[in-house]
């Protein structure tokens, strides 16, 4: 059994499936009662939305390996964390489950991680359909650890009705930071309660993105960057934005946050997520007239790239099935079927295409687009330790309170200290 | 409460305290030495250790054991996946050196402060509730008491709702007479004592039992005699009342410390991981958590623990000391 299905992994699955789904629906059937040789993995993974698709592309995994069945088991993203540490230890971790850049160099120095290079290199498997950077984020110390499955970019999403009422052009490649200011400006409007944009105290979605345009950065060498007076301009970029109104402070945004303002228009502006995409699609105001724009240019172009990947538990028992499994997911046949489903962007190359189609009235291609210089999303071996601090000492100024310099400064103390911790 | 390690102080703490006040004047000191059982025979001795066989053994089990562990850990440092190893003193230097724990710390005594103010609530309420002809007494007693019994996590989410800055009760209860409010757990300026605030109204209840019950202990006779002599209300409260109460009021600010010192739930659940106002709030043991469960520091964390278990340990023998100055056992 393995040989044949190690010959339609290295062809990368494509062509293969159509034949063999025939023959499989019976096999699958057949095979529920326990027939010998049959394997059950177990899949770990957080996001409800996407069991969906994910049942889907199982499928058509079992038609192509009749004697792999695969489990979804779901654990909700607070605790997914805590349980899978905790069944690690106890050894009833799922075989194969949901990696981030946050947690990756944690497992992978612990080697609870089954390397996946043997079985890369075994069979052939073409790792450069995947964008570099989110490999670079699942290898460590040379060795590779996870199959990406998708990926996200941070893009600028816009009212138009808001953007016409105040009679400014829509954002596009040409816009820049300073656009950004005049516009939100221009777009707040108090007597509305409209604010021209939602300057969220958020890694991801806002000031990752803008360190990284101003040419300051958040980890380098295993140093923290808050110090850099580039780094504390991207900051201040957020901090500038409250202090003169153009956006809910924190606390507002605590209470109902950035995305939630945006979707009831009551901002004109918010830096988010691709994966976000189909979630604004449901809602009809902004599936008419929201927009999304590549990025405003700081002193460079950034946009924080991240992305899922499957990894496969060390402890496993059968990880040559659970290698299949992910080999399976890293395949271009999974990539598209989790496109179609339109939840977030399949990581595999040419298969962008069907997600970005599949809501036509945006402009989603601006996300692919920002690829040629997205910057990973950066962590250690223990980010969260790092990132606490970050919402902790920053708080203060993203609440419209200043004193963004010296909060940044601590930040960095703080952080290089911890850091030294790791080592 | 038995979640964490350093609740092994809380627990010797309450045992003890129990002894003493919650008689309300009938101290088990005294009831110690009357049933000290020194002329007892020896069947009858063992019958008494059998008796506290199942309490001394849980106590063992899940406050001793857990405590000689704890201190065990603190100074062991663990992999993400299980195993530990020894590393001297360190984690004691890390909770010296993090700038968290001296905040922490800070914010963790003005939960104190602000617990100890549930008594004088309390104790007003309760003398309220005690006088001669109030209707309804069962019904306010439940109406306090009831949020006592709400798990703490339902609690917080419903003052999140009331708390909230744009559609929040509490600050349309504001509007009504003019005054602007504000974004109540996420300003950081606010946000200690917005939680301050829930914590007292979930616990006046409880004291309020207690408080009852000493009042009830009281001997109408001196109210009567005091009448009598002329004494009004305020001075009766002042001088017959509070006296006497001294008791159930040190039993209550023993415990109402170690509570308050423990303050972790409605931290937790109030507080969300993007709120600016975390690091105001963030109390001794919602640190223990983060450390242990986030950071994957469980013996920083222990450390932590341990200090906290001694911070708790002093207070309520300072508090022991004191007592003589104050309590009086009729």
């Amino acid at each position: 059994m393995r040989r044949r299905t190690l010959l339609a992994g290295a062809l990368a699955a494509a062509p293969v499936a159509a034949g063999a789904a025939t023959g499989c629906t019976a096999g699958g059937a057949a095979s529920a009662q326990g027939a010998g040789g049959r394997v059950t993995i177990s899949y770990g993974m957080w996001d409800p939305l996407q069991v969906a698709g994910m049942e889907k592309i199982i499928k058509a995994f079992e038609a192509e390996h009749p004697k792999i069945s695969v489990k979804i088991q779901v654990t909700p993203f607070t605790s997914y964390w805590t349980t899978l540490k905790t069944a690690m230890r106890g050894g009833s971790a799922p075989d194969v489950f949901w990696m981030n850049a946050v947690n990756l160099r944690l497992y992978a120095s612990e080697g609870v991680l089954e390397p996946l290079d043997p079985y890369i290199e075994r069979d052939g498997f073409d790792m450069g359909v995947h964008p570099p950077e989110l490999l670079r984020m699942y290898t460590h110390g040379g060795t590779r650890y996870a199959m990406p499955k998708d990926f996200d970019t941070i893009g600028l999403w816009y009212n138009k009705e808001l953007f016409d009422k105040a009679g400014i052009n829509y954002p596009d490649e040409s816009w820049t930071w300073d656009t950004v200011r005049d516009a939100a400006a221009e777009l707040t409007d108090p007597r509305s309660g409209v604010h021209g944009i939602a300057a969220e105290m958020s890694r991801q979605y806002t000031y990752y993105n803008t360190i990284a345009q101003a040419g300051g950065y958040v980890l380098r060498d295993g140093r923290s960057g808050f110090a850099d007076p580039r780094t504390i301009d991207g900051l201040r970029f957020w901090t500038d934005l409250i202090d003169r109104g153009r956006s809910p402070s924190q606390s507002a945004m605590t209470d109902t946050r950035g995305r939630q303002l945006y979707l009831s228009e009551r901002v004109a502006m918010n830096y988010d997520l691709s994966a976000m995409a189909s979630q604004m699609y449901a809602e009809p105001a902004i599936k008419d007239h929201g927009g999304v724009a590549v990025l405003p240019k700081g002193r460079e172009r950034a946009t924080t790239i991240h992305g899922l990947a499957a990894a496969i538990s060390g402890k496993s028992p059968n990880t040559e099935a659970a290698w299949q499994f992910v080999k399976f997911l890293g395949s271009r046949k999974a990539a598209e079927i989790q496109a179609r489903e339109g939840v977030t962007i399949s990581s595999y190359e040419g298969t962008q295409k069907t997600w970005i189609e599949s809501m036509p009235e945006f402009d989603l291609k601006v996300f692919t687009d920002m690829l040629d210089y997205a910057v990973p999303y950066p962590a250690s071996k223990h980010t969260a330790v790092w990132e606490n601090l970050q919402p902790q000492l920053l708080g203060g100024p993203f609440t419209g309170k200043g004193g963004i310099e010296e909060a940044a400064r601590t930040l960095a103390r703080q952080m290089d200290l911890a850091l030294e911790q790791e080592k | 409460m038995a979640v964490f390690p350093s609740t092994a102080a809380a627990g010797q703490a309450e045992r003890r305290s129990h002894g003493t006040g919650a008689g309300t004047g009938t101290g088990t000191r005294r009831g110690a030495g009357a049933n000290g059982g020194r002329g007892g025979r020896p069947r009858s001795q063992r019958a008494a250790y059998l008796f506290i066989a199942p309490i001394a053994l849980g106590f063992l089990v899940f406050y001793i054991w857990p405590l000689l562990e704890t201190f065990w850990f603190s100074f062991t440092t663990f992999g993400a996946f299980g195993g530990n190893s020894w590393v001297g003193g360190e984690n004691y230097e890390r909770v010296v050196r993090d700038v968290t724990v001296g905040k922490a710390l800070g914010n963790t005594l003005l939960y104190m402060v602000m617990g100890l103010m549930t008594l004088p609530v309390a104790i007003v309420l309760a003398d309220l509730m005690n006088r001669r002809g109030l209707r309804g007494v069962p019904v306010y007693r439940t109406l306090y008491f009831m949020p006592f019994v709400t798990m703490p996590a339902a609690v917080g989410l419903v003052w999140n709702w009331l708390y909230n800055g744009d559609f929040g009760m509490v600050n349309e209860a504001l509007s009504w007479i003019g005054v602007d409010g504000r974004y109540w757990i996420s300003d950081p300026s606010t946000a200690v004592y917005a939680i301050g605030v829930v914590m007292i109204w979930s616990h006046v209840g409880y004291y309020l039992i207690i408080f009852t019950a000493g009042i009830k202990a009281i001997p109408r006779d001196y109210y009567e005699a005091a009448e009598i002599d002329g004494a009004g209300p305020v001075r009766r409260f002042f001088r017959i009342t509070l006296p006497l109460l001294s008791p159930s009021i040190f039993f209550a600010s023993v415990i109402c410390v170690i509570n308050s010192l423990q303050q972790f739930d409605l931290i937790f659940v109030m507080m969300s991981p993007e709120n600016p106002a975390l690091g105001e709030t963030q109390s001794i043991v919602t640190l223990f958590f983060k450390w242990a469960f986030d950071e994957n520091s469980q013996g920083a964390a222990a450390a932590l623990a341990f200090l906290l278990m001694l911070l708790i340990a002093a207070l309520t023998y300072v508090q022991f000391r004191l007592q003589k100055r104050w309590v009086h056992y009729a």
